[in-house]
Protein backbone atom coordinates (compact mmCIF):
# COMPACT_ATOMS: atom_id res chain seq x y z
CA UNK A 1 0.00 0.00 0.00
CA UNK A 2 3.16 2.21 0.37
CA UNK A 3 2.78 3.20 -3.43
CA UNK A 4 -0.86 4.62 -3.17
CA UNK A 5 0.46 6.93 -1.02
CA UNK A 6 3.60 7.95 -2.59
CA UNK A 7 1.56 8.24 -5.83
CA UNK A 8 -0.66 10.44 -4.18
CA UNK A 9 1.93 13.21 -3.46
CA UNK A 10 2.55 13.32 -7.00
CA UNK A 11 -0.49 13.38 -8.41
CA UNK A 12 -0.08 17.20 -9.32
CA UNK A 13 2.79 16.53 -11.34
CA UNK A 14 1.05 12.93 -13.13
CA UNK A 15 -1.91 14.46 -13.52
CA UNK A 16 -1.18 18.11 -14.41
CA UNK A 17 2.54 18.34 -15.35
CA UNK A 18 2.75 21.28 -12.25
CA UNK A 19 6.32 22.04 -12.47
CA UNK A 20 8.19 25.75 -10.93
CA UNK A 21 10.58 28.18 -12.47
CA UNK A 22 13.26 30.57 -10.84
CA UNK A 23 12.20 33.45 -10.90
CA UNK A 24 15.73 34.94 -10.92
CA UNK A 25 17.09 32.82 -14.01
CA UNK A 26 13.77 31.41 -15.48
CA UNK A 27 14.80 28.57 -15.71
CA UNK A 28 11.93 25.98 -15.20
CA UNK A 29 11.99 22.95 -13.46
CA UNK A 30 10.02 19.01 -13.62
CA UNK A 31 9.66 17.61 -11.04
CA UNK A 32 9.82 21.40 -8.98
CA UNK A 33 12.45 21.75 -6.96
CA UNK A 34 12.67 23.55 -3.28
CA UNK A 35 15.91 26.01 -5.35
CA UNK A 36 17.66 26.57 -8.18
CA UNK A 37 20.72 24.92 -8.63
CA UNK A 38 22.12 27.80 -10.41
CA UNK A 39 21.34 30.48 -8.48
CA UNK A 40 21.06 28.93 -4.90
CA UNK A 41 20.86 31.23 -2.39
CA UNK A 42 19.02 33.99 -4.35
CA UNK A 43 16.40 32.07 -5.48
CA UNK A 44 15.10 31.42 -1.96
CA UNK A 45 11.71 32.84 -2.10
CA UNK A 46 11.61 32.85 -5.56
CA UNK A 47 10.10 30.14 -6.82
CA UNK A 48 7.07 30.14 -8.14
CA UNK A 49 4.65 27.20 -9.28
CA UNK A 50 3.44 27.01 -12.93
CA UNK A 51 1.43 24.46 -14.92
CA UNK A 52 3.64 23.28 -18.20
CA UNK A 53 1.71 22.78 -21.61
CA UNK A 54 1.92 19.47 -22.29
CA UNK A 55 3.82 20.16 -25.56
CA UNK A 56 7.51 19.56 -27.07
CA UNK A 57 9.05 17.59 -28.75
CA UNK A 58 10.98 13.61 -28.80
CA UNK A 59 15.01 14.19 -28.17
CA UNK A 60 15.81 10.94 -28.13
CA UNK A 61 14.02 7.13 -27.99
CA UNK A 62 14.02 3.99 -27.35
CA UNK A 63 11.34 0.89 -28.39
CA UNK A 64 10.48 -1.16 -25.33
CA UNK A 65 10.63 -5.29 -26.34
CA UNK A 66 11.03 -6.46 -22.91
CA UNK A 67 9.08 -4.30 -20.65
CA UNK A 68 8.65 -4.10 -16.91
CA UNK A 69 6.09 -6.96 -15.50
CA UNK A 70 3.19 -4.73 -15.76
CA UNK A 71 3.85 -3.34 -18.90
CA UNK A 72 4.55 -6.60 -20.94
CA UNK A 73 1.29 -6.52 -22.49
CA UNK A 74 2.37 -3.06 -24.31
CA UNK A 75 4.94 -4.24 -25.84
CA UNK A 76 6.51 -2.86 -28.34
CA UNK A 77 6.34 0.32 -27.26
CA UNK A 78 8.52 3.38 -27.19
CA UNK A 79 9.69 5.42 -24.52
CA UNK A 80 10.83 8.99 -25.06
CA UNK A 81 12.70 11.99 -23.43
CA UNK A 82 11.19 15.18 -24.60
CA UNK A 83 12.18 18.00 -24.41
CA UNK A 84 8.94 20.35 -23.47
CA UNK A 85 8.92 23.66 -24.81
CA UNK A 86 9.29 25.51 -21.53
CA UNK A 87 13.04 23.72 -20.97
CA UNK A 88 12.54 20.58 -18.96
CA UNK A 89 13.41 17.05 -19.96
CA UNK A 90 10.97 14.28 -19.17
CA UNK A 91 10.76 10.45 -19.74
CA UNK A 92 7.44 9.15 -21.23
CA UNK A 93 5.64 6.77 -22.99
CA UNK A 94 4.88 7.65 -26.38
CA UNK A 95 1.13 6.36 -27.70
CA UNK A 96 -1.36 5.61 -30.52
CA UNK A 97 2.00 6.21 -32.84
CA UNK A 98 3.23 2.98 -34.71
CA UNK A 99 6.48 2.46 -33.40
CA UNK A 100 8.22 3.06 -37.13
CA UNK A 101 6.66 6.16 -37.46
CA UNK A 102 8.19 7.63 -33.76
CA UNK A 103 10.85 9.99 -34.83
CA UNK A 104 13.50 12.50 -33.14
CA UNK A 105 12.35 15.92 -33.27
CA UNK A 106 8.36 14.91 -33.49
CA UNK A 107 6.23 17.09 -31.70
CA UNK A 108 4.13 15.54 -29.27
CA UNK A 109 1.79 16.74 -26.63
CA UNK A 110 0.63 14.91 -23.42
CA UNK A 111 -2.25 12.92 -22.95
CA UNK A 112 -4.14 11.44 -19.98
CA UNK A 113 -4.02 7.51 -19.21
CA UNK A 114 -3.50 4.67 -16.91
CA UNK A 115 -0.12 4.32 -16.16
CA UNK A 116 -0.13 1.01 -13.67
CA UNK A 117 -2.38 -0.96 -11.45
CA UNK A 118 -1.70 -2.31 -8.54
CA UNK A 119 -2.33 -5.55 -9.86
CA UNK A 120 -6.69 -6.54 -10.13
CA UNK A 121 -7.46 -4.99 -6.20
CA UNK A 122 -5.35 -2.70 -6.23
CA UNK A 123 -5.54 1.19 -6.82
CA UNK A 124 -5.16 2.51 -10.55
CA UNK A 125 -2.48 5.29 -11.30
CA UNK A 126 -2.79 7.72 -13.96
CA UNK A 127 -0.64 9.95 -15.69
CA UNK A 128 1.04 11.53 -18.67
CA UNK A 129 1.75 9.84 -21.60
CA UNK A 130 2.59 11.32 -25.13
CA UNK A 131 1.13 11.57 -28.34
CA UNK A 132 2.17 12.93 -31.76
CA UNK A 133 1.07 16.43 -32.05
CA UNK A 134 -2.23 16.85 -34.16
CA UNK B 1 -36.33 28.16 -18.66
CA UNK B 2 -33.60 31.32 -18.31
CA UNK B 3 -30.54 31.03 -20.71
CA UNK B 4 -29.38 27.83 -19.21
CA UNK B 5 -27.39 25.74 -21.80
CA UNK B 6 -24.07 24.56 -22.91
CA UNK B 7 -21.10 26.98 -22.71
CA UNK B 8 -18.38 24.30 -24.37
CA UNK B 9 -18.12 20.63 -25.09
CA UNK B 10 -15.34 18.08 -25.55
CA UNK B 11 -15.27 14.69 -26.90
CA UNK B 12 -12.61 11.62 -26.90
CA UNK B 13 -12.29 8.31 -28.64
CA UNK B 14 -9.96 5.22 -28.77
CA UNK B 15 -8.10 4.99 -31.72
CA UNK B 16 -8.62 1.14 -32.24
CA UNK B 17 -10.90 -0.35 -34.31
CA UNK B 18 -12.78 -3.82 -34.74
CA UNK B 19 -14.44 -4.91 -38.11
CA UNK B 20 -18.01 -6.27 -37.26
CA UNK B 21 -16.27 -8.69 -39.52
CA UNK B 22 -13.86 -9.73 -38.14
CA UNK B 23 -15.55 -10.41 -34.33
CA UNK B 24 -18.08 -12.56 -36.91
CA UNK B 25 -15.34 -14.78 -38.45
CA UNK B 26 -14.37 -15.57 -34.64
CA UNK B 27 -17.63 -17.13 -34.08
CA UNK B 28 -18.31 -19.01 -37.02
CA UNK B 29 -20.84 -16.35 -38.44
CA UNK B 30 -21.72 -14.42 -41.44
CA UNK B 31 -19.96 -10.77 -40.87
CA UNK B 32 -22.04 -9.22 -43.78
CA UNK B 33 -25.36 -10.01 -42.30
CA UNK B 34 -24.46 -9.68 -39.52
CA UNK B 35 -23.03 -5.66 -40.30
CA UNK B 36 -26.24 -5.16 -42.23
CA UNK B 37 -28.47 -6.97 -39.55
CA UNK B 38 -27.13 -4.28 -37.09
CA UNK B 39 -26.52 -1.73 -39.02
CA UNK B 40 -22.55 -1.53 -37.56
CA UNK B 41 -19.33 -1.74 -39.67
CA UNK B 42 -17.04 -1.65 -37.24
CA UNK B 43 -16.18 -0.45 -33.16
CA UNK B 44 -13.73 1.61 -31.21
CA UNK B 45 -11.95 -0.16 -28.58
CA UNK B 46 -9.91 0.89 -25.92
CA UNK B 47 -5.92 0.71 -25.75
CA UNK B 48 -4.88 -1.36 -22.66
CA UNK B 49 -4.32 2.08 -20.79
CA UNK B 50 -7.47 4.05 -21.52
CA UNK B 51 -10.36 3.65 -19.18
CA UNK B 52 -13.21 5.54 -18.45
CA UNK B 53 -11.17 8.18 -16.19
CA UNK B 54 -8.87 8.53 -18.94
CA UNK B 55 -11.86 9.12 -21.62
CA UNK B 56 -13.75 11.58 -19.10
CA UNK B 57 -10.13 13.28 -18.37
CA UNK B 58 -9.75 14.15 -22.08
CA UNK B 59 -13.07 14.79 -22.57
CA UNK B 60 -13.20 17.49 -20.48
CA UNK B 61 -9.81 19.11 -21.22
CA UNK B 62 -11.11 19.26 -24.49
CA UNK B 63 -14.41 21.44 -23.79
CA UNK B 64 -11.91 23.48 -21.12
CA UNK B 65 -9.32 24.58 -23.97
CA UNK B 66 -12.62 25.82 -26.64
CA UNK B 67 -13.78 28.35 -23.75
CA UNK B 68 -12.39 30.89 -21.45
CA UNK B 69 -13.46 29.48 -18.32
CA UNK B 70 -11.23 29.26 -15.16
CA UNK B 71 -11.53 25.90 -14.23
CA UNK B 72 -12.22 26.66 -10.01
CA UNK B 73 -16.06 27.93 -11.09
CA UNK B 74 -16.71 24.79 -12.50
CA UNK B 75 -18.70 23.51 -9.43
CA UNK B 76 -19.95 20.24 -10.13
CA UNK B 77 -18.94 17.42 -12.35
CA UNK B 78 -20.84 14.24 -12.74
CA UNK B 79 -19.68 11.09 -14.83
CA UNK B 80 -22.42 8.58 -15.80
CA UNK B 81 -21.05 5.39 -16.64
CA UNK B 82 -21.63 1.91 -16.18
CA UNK B 83 -17.90 0.77 -16.33
CA UNK B 84 -16.08 3.33 -13.97
CA UNK B 85 -12.92 1.85 -13.08
CA UNK B 86 -13.59 1.64 -9.19
CA UNK B 87 -17.20 -0.56 -8.09
CA UNK B 88 -16.18 2.21 -4.85
CA UNK B 89 -13.91 5.26 -5.36
CA UNK B 90 -15.29 8.16 -7.88
CA UNK B 91 -14.53 8.68 -11.31
CA UNK B 92 -15.47 11.97 -10.76
CA UNK B 93 -12.54 13.09 -8.32
CA UNK B 94 -10.22 12.37 -10.72
CA UNK B 95 -11.90 14.25 -13.23
CA UNK B 96 -11.92 17.18 -10.76
CA UNK B 97 -7.80 16.86 -10.28
CA UNK B 98 -6.67 16.75 -13.76
CA UNK B 99 -8.50 19.74 -14.96
CA UNK B 100 -7.93 21.69 -11.43
CA UNK B 101 -11.42 21.93 -10.30
CA UNK B 102 -11.04 20.69 -6.83
CA UNK B 103 -11.31 21.01 -4.25
CA UNK B 104 -14.66 23.51 -3.96
CA UNK B 105 -16.58 21.07 -5.42
CA UNK B 106 -19.71 18.45 -5.62
CA UNK B 107 -18.75 15.31 -7.03
CA UNK B 108 -20.69 12.33 -8.18
CA UNK B 109 -20.15 9.16 -10.09
CA UNK B 110 -23.79 8.48 -12.26
CA UNK B 111 -25.30 5.24 -13.22
CA UNK B 112 -28.24 4.57 -15.33
CA UNK B 113 -26.83 2.00 -17.87
CA UNK B 114 -26.71 4.75 -21.46
CA UNK B 115 -28.54 7.45 -20.13
CA UNK B 116 -26.13 8.13 -16.99
CA UNK B 117 -23.89 10.90 -18.58
CA UNK B 118 -27.52 12.73 -19.82
CA UNK B 119 -28.61 12.61 -16.30
CA UNK B 120 -25.84 14.37 -15.18
CA UNK B 121 -26.70 17.25 -17.60
CA UNK B 122 -30.10 17.61 -16.25
CA UNK B 123 -28.29 17.50 -12.46
CA UNK B 124 -26.10 20.20 -13.87
CA UNK B 125 -29.23 22.21 -15.14
CA UNK B 126 -30.93 22.05 -12.18
CA UNK B 127 -27.82 23.31 -10.37
CA UNK B 128 -27.31 26.33 -12.37
CA UNK B 129 -30.69 26.73 -12.75
CA UNK B 130 -30.89 27.56 -8.48
CA UNK B 131 -27.77 29.29 -8.77
CA UNK B 132 -25.88 27.25 -6.46
CA UNK B 133 -23.05 26.68 -9.24
CA UNK B 134 -21.64 28.54 -11.82
CA UNK B 135 -20.86 26.16 -14.11
CA UNK B 136 -21.31 22.19 -13.68
CA UNK B 137 -19.30 19.94 -15.56
CA UNK B 138 -21.34 16.87 -17.17
CA UNK B 139 -19.56 13.29 -18.54
CA UNK B 140 -20.83 10.37 -20.50
CA UNK B 141 -18.28 7.82 -21.06
CA UNK B 142 -17.93 4.25 -21.47
CA UNK B 143 -15.47 0.97 -22.12
CA UNK B 144 -18.16 -1.00 -22.08
CA UNK B 145 -17.98 -4.79 -21.88
CA UNK B 146 -19.25 -7.37 -23.80
CA UNK B 147 -19.31 -11.07 -22.96
CA UNK B 148 -17.55 -13.10 -25.54
CA UNK B 149 -19.26 -14.51 -28.74
CA UNK B 150 -22.74 -12.48 -27.04
CA UNK B 151 -24.59 -10.38 -29.76
CA UNK B 152 -23.22 -7.29 -27.79
CA UNK B 153 -20.31 -7.95 -28.46
CA UNK B 154 -20.25 -6.61 -32.05
CA UNK B 155 -21.79 -3.27 -30.51
CA UNK B 156 -20.53 -2.62 -27.32
CA UNK B 157 -17.51 0.46 -27.86
CA UNK B 158 -15.58 2.98 -26.01
CA UNK B 159 -15.74 6.79 -26.08
CA UNK B 160 -17.27 9.64 -24.68
CA UNK B 161 -18.07 13.37 -24.25
CA UNK B 162 -18.32 16.13 -21.54
CA UNK B 163 -20.66 19.63 -21.73
CA UNK B 164 -19.97 22.46 -19.74
CA UNK B 165 -23.30 23.59 -18.32
CA UNK B 166 -23.90 27.34 -17.65
CA UNK B 167 -25.77 30.46 -17.76
CA UNK B 168 -25.92 33.50 -20.27
CA UNK B 169 -22.80 32.48 -22.47
CA UNK B 170 -24.03 29.76 -23.83
CA UNK B 171 -23.42 28.63 -27.44
CA UNK B 172 -26.46 26.14 -26.96
CA UNK B 173 -29.70 26.83 -24.67
CA UNK B 174 -31.37 23.79 -23.26
CA UNK B 175 -34.80 24.96 -23.63
CA UNK B 176 -36.49 22.11 -21.64
CA UNK B 177 -35.59 18.75 -20.62
CA UNK B 178 -37.71 16.14 -18.60
CA UNK B 179 -37.53 12.16 -18.58
CA UNK B 180 -39.45 8.90 -18.82
CA UNK B 181 -38.98 6.61 -16.57
CA UNK B 182 -40.53 3.04 -15.61
CA UNK B 183 -38.76 -0.16 -14.16
CA UNK B 184 -38.43 -2.59 -17.01
CA UNK B 185 -35.31 -5.21 -16.61
CA UNK B 186 -34.03 -5.59 -20.54
CA UNK B 187 -30.70 -5.01 -19.63
CA UNK B 188 -28.60 -5.04 -16.62
CA UNK B 189 -25.08 -6.20 -15.28
CA UNK B 190 -25.36 -7.68 -11.14
CA UNK B 191 -22.89 -6.81 -9.02
CA UNK B 192 -19.31 -8.21 -8.85
CA UNK B 193 -20.12 -10.06 -12.70
CA UNK B 194 -17.79 -8.95 -15.63
CA UNK B 195 -20.26 -8.63 -18.17
CA UNK B 196 -23.84 -7.58 -18.53
CA UNK B 197 -27.16 -9.74 -19.40
CA UNK B 198 -30.21 -8.65 -21.38
CA UNK B 199 -33.50 -9.68 -22.46
CA UNK B 200 -33.06 -10.33 -26.17
CA UNK B 201 -35.74 -8.87 -28.03
CA UNK B 202 -37.32 -7.44 -24.93
CA UNK B 203 -34.78 -4.60 -25.33
CA UNK B 204 -36.89 -3.39 -28.27
CA UNK B 205 -40.66 -2.72 -28.31
CA UNK B 206 -40.95 -2.28 -24.48
CA UNK B 207 -37.90 -0.62 -23.56
CA UNK B 208 -36.05 1.17 -26.10
CA UNK B 209 -38.81 2.18 -28.43
CA UNK B 210 -41.18 2.58 -25.47
CA UNK B 211 -39.35 4.67 -23.11
CA UNK B 212 -37.71 6.83 -26.34
CA UNK B 213 -40.72 7.74 -28.05
CA UNK B 214 -42.91 8.48 -24.84
CA UNK B 215 -40.26 10.77 -23.64
CA UNK B 216 -40.39 12.19 -27.53
CA UNK B 217 -43.64 12.65 -27.80
CA UNK B 218 -43.90 14.22 -24.25
CA UNK B 219 -40.83 16.50 -24.84
CA UNK B 220 -42.49 18.19 -27.95
CA UNK B 221 -46.43 18.28 -26.35
CA UNK B 222 -44.46 20.35 -23.51
CA UNK B 223 -42.71 22.60 -26.14
CA UNK B 224 -45.50 22.90 -29.06
CA UNK B 225 -43.15 21.74 -31.43
CA UNK B 226 -43.48 19.12 -34.45
CA UNK B 227 -40.46 16.99 -35.76
CA UNK B 228 -40.28 19.16 -38.36
CA UNK B 229 -39.44 21.76 -36.32
CA UNK B 230 -36.08 20.64 -35.67
CA UNK B 231 -32.75 20.57 -38.11
CA UNK B 232 -31.05 17.82 -35.95
CA UNK B 233 -32.36 14.78 -33.98
CA UNK B 234 -30.32 12.46 -31.54
CA UNK B 235 -31.57 9.25 -30.33
CA UNK B 236 -29.58 6.99 -28.15
CA UNK B 237 -27.95 4.19 -30.70
CA UNK B 238 -27.20 0.83 -29.33
CA UNK B 239 -26.95 -0.31 -32.90
CA UNK B 240 -27.66 1.40 -36.30
CA UNK B 241 -30.81 0.27 -36.80
CA UNK B 242 -32.86 1.45 -33.67
CA UNK B 243 -32.39 5.20 -33.79
CA UNK B 244 -33.14 5.71 -37.71
CA UNK B 245 -36.39 3.08 -36.56
CA UNK B 246 -37.50 5.26 -33.83
CA UNK B 247 -36.80 8.43 -35.41
CA UNK B 248 -39.21 7.05 -38.63
CA UNK B 249 -42.30 6.22 -36.50
CA UNK B 250 -41.96 9.63 -34.55
CA UNK B 251 -41.76 11.39 -37.69
CA UNK B 252 -38.19 12.53 -37.95
CA UNK B 253 -36.39 11.94 -41.39
CA UNK B 254 -33.16 10.34 -42.02
CA UNK B 255 -31.56 13.84 -42.59
CA UNK B 256 -32.07 15.30 -39.28
CA UNK B 257 -31.08 11.59 -37.71
CA UNK B 258 -27.71 11.30 -39.92
CA UNK B 259 -24.96 13.77 -38.14
CA UNK B 260 -25.98 12.44 -34.69
CA UNK B 261 -25.73 8.98 -35.36
CA UNK B 262 -22.25 7.41 -34.80
CA UNK B 263 -22.97 3.92 -33.82
CA UNK B 264 -22.28 2.44 -37.35
CA UNK B 265 -18.69 3.40 -37.07
CA UNK B 266 -18.04 3.24 -33.85
CA UNK B 267 -20.56 0.98 -31.93
CA UNK B 268 -22.18 1.66 -29.00
CA UNK B 269 -20.20 3.85 -26.51
CA UNK B 270 -23.64 3.60 -23.89
CA UNK B 271 -23.37 6.38 -21.68
CA UNK B 272 -21.11 8.32 -24.32
CA UNK B 273 -23.65 7.55 -27.13
CA UNK B 274 -26.34 10.60 -27.05
CA UNK B 275 -23.96 13.04 -26.02
CA UNK B 276 -21.25 11.92 -28.75
CA UNK B 277 -24.37 12.12 -31.06
CA UNK B 278 -24.51 15.62 -29.82
CA UNK B 279 -21.34 16.46 -29.66
CA UNK B 280 -21.27 15.98 -33.22
CA UNK B 281 -24.07 17.80 -33.78
CA UNK B 282 -22.43 21.17 -32.47
CA UNK B 283 -19.43 20.27 -34.19
CA UNK B 284 -21.69 21.53 -37.74
CA UNK B 285 -24.46 23.52 -35.95
CA UNK B 286 -25.17 27.00 -36.93
CA UNK B 287 -26.40 29.66 -34.56
CA UNK B 288 -30.65 28.84 -34.77
CA UNK B 289 -30.62 25.18 -35.20
CA UNK B 290 -32.84 23.18 -33.60
CA UNK B 291 -31.47 20.15 -31.89
CA UNK B 292 -34.08 17.37 -30.48
CA UNK B 293 -32.18 14.49 -27.96
CA UNK B 294 -33.87 11.49 -26.58
CA UNK B 295 -31.60 9.81 -25.49
CA UNK B 296 -31.86 5.69 -23.06
CA UNK B 297 -31.15 4.34 -20.35
CA UNK B 298 -32.06 0.74 -20.08
CA UNK B 299 -33.56 -0.13 -16.52
CA UNK B 300 -35.13 1.52 -17.61
CA UNK B 301 -35.81 5.65 -18.78
CA UNK B 302 -35.26 7.98 -21.51
CA UNK B 303 -33.81 11.97 -21.00
CA UNK B 304 -35.17 14.47 -23.83
CA UNK B 305 -33.73 18.00 -24.28
CA UNK B 306 -35.06 20.52 -26.61
CA UNK B 307 -31.88 22.75 -27.52
CA UNK B 308 -31.46 26.37 -29.63
CA UNK B 309 -27.85 26.65 -30.52
CA UNK B 310 -26.91 29.98 -30.36
CA UNK B 311 -24.67 33.07 -32.11
CA UNK B 312 -22.05 32.23 -29.32
CA UNK B 313 -21.09 29.13 -30.90
CA UNK B 314 -18.99 31.57 -33.50
CA UNK B 315 -16.71 32.29 -30.83
CA UNK B 316 -16.11 28.92 -29.02
CA UNK B 317 -12.58 27.80 -30.11
CA UNK B 318 -13.78 24.47 -32.14
CA UNK B 319 -10.21 24.61 -33.19
CA UNK B 320 -8.18 24.11 -29.95
CA UNK B 321 -9.78 19.92 -29.78
CA UNK B 322 -10.21 17.51 -32.55
CA UNK B 323 -14.01 17.56 -33.83
CA UNK B 324 -16.17 14.32 -33.80
CA UNK B 325 -15.88 13.33 -36.71
CA UNK B 326 -12.22 13.70 -37.10
CA UNK B 327 -11.67 11.17 -34.18
CA UNK B 328 -13.98 8.65 -36.07
CA UNK B 329 -11.43 9.13 -39.21
CA UNK B 330 -8.58 8.47 -36.81
CA UNK B 331 -8.42 4.71 -36.31
CA UNK B 332 -5.94 1.69 -36.16
CA UNK B 333 -7.83 -1.94 -36.96
CA UNK B 334 -6.75 -4.61 -34.63
CA UNK B 335 -7.65 -8.43 -34.77
CA UNK B 336 -9.50 -10.01 -32.55
CA UNK B 337 -6.66 -11.90 -30.98
CA UNK B 338 -5.19 -8.34 -29.59
CA UNK B 339 -8.95 -6.79 -28.92
CA UNK B 340 -8.94 -10.11 -26.73
CA UNK B 341 -6.29 -8.51 -25.15
CA UNK B 342 -6.85 -5.33 -25.17
CA UNK B 343 -10.70 -5.95 -23.91
CA UNK B 344 -9.19 -7.90 -20.49
CA UNK B 345 -10.56 -11.50 -22.45
CA UNK B 346 -7.74 -13.28 -21.34
CA UNK B 347 -7.54 -14.75 -18.12
CA UNK B 348 -4.39 -16.14 -16.48
CA UNK B 349 -3.25 -16.76 -12.93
Amino acid sequence: MGGVARFWREIPQRYNLIGNKCEECGQVFFPPRESCPKCRRKSMGKIKEIKLTGKGKIVTYSIIHVGPEEFEEQVPYPIAIIQLDEGPRITAQIVDCDIHDVKIGMKVESTFRKIQQDGSTGAIYYGYKFIKRK
Amino acid sequence: MENIGIISYGANIPQFRIKTEEIASVWGKDGKIISRGLGIQEKSVPGLDQDTATISVESARAALRRCNIDPQDIGAIYVGSESHPYAVKPTGTIVGEAIGATPDLMVADYEFACKAGTAGVQTCVGFVKADMIKYGLAIGADTSQAAPGDALEYSASAGGAGFIIGKDDVIATINHTLSYTTDTPDFWRRAERKYPSHGGRFTGAPAYFKHISNCATRLMEKMQTKPEDYDYAIFHQPNGKFPVNVAKKLGFSLEQVKQGLLTPVIGNTYSGAAMLGLASVLDVAKPGDHIFMISYGSGAGSDGFDITVTDKIKDLKIENAPLVAEMVEDKKYIDYGTYAKYTDLLYWE
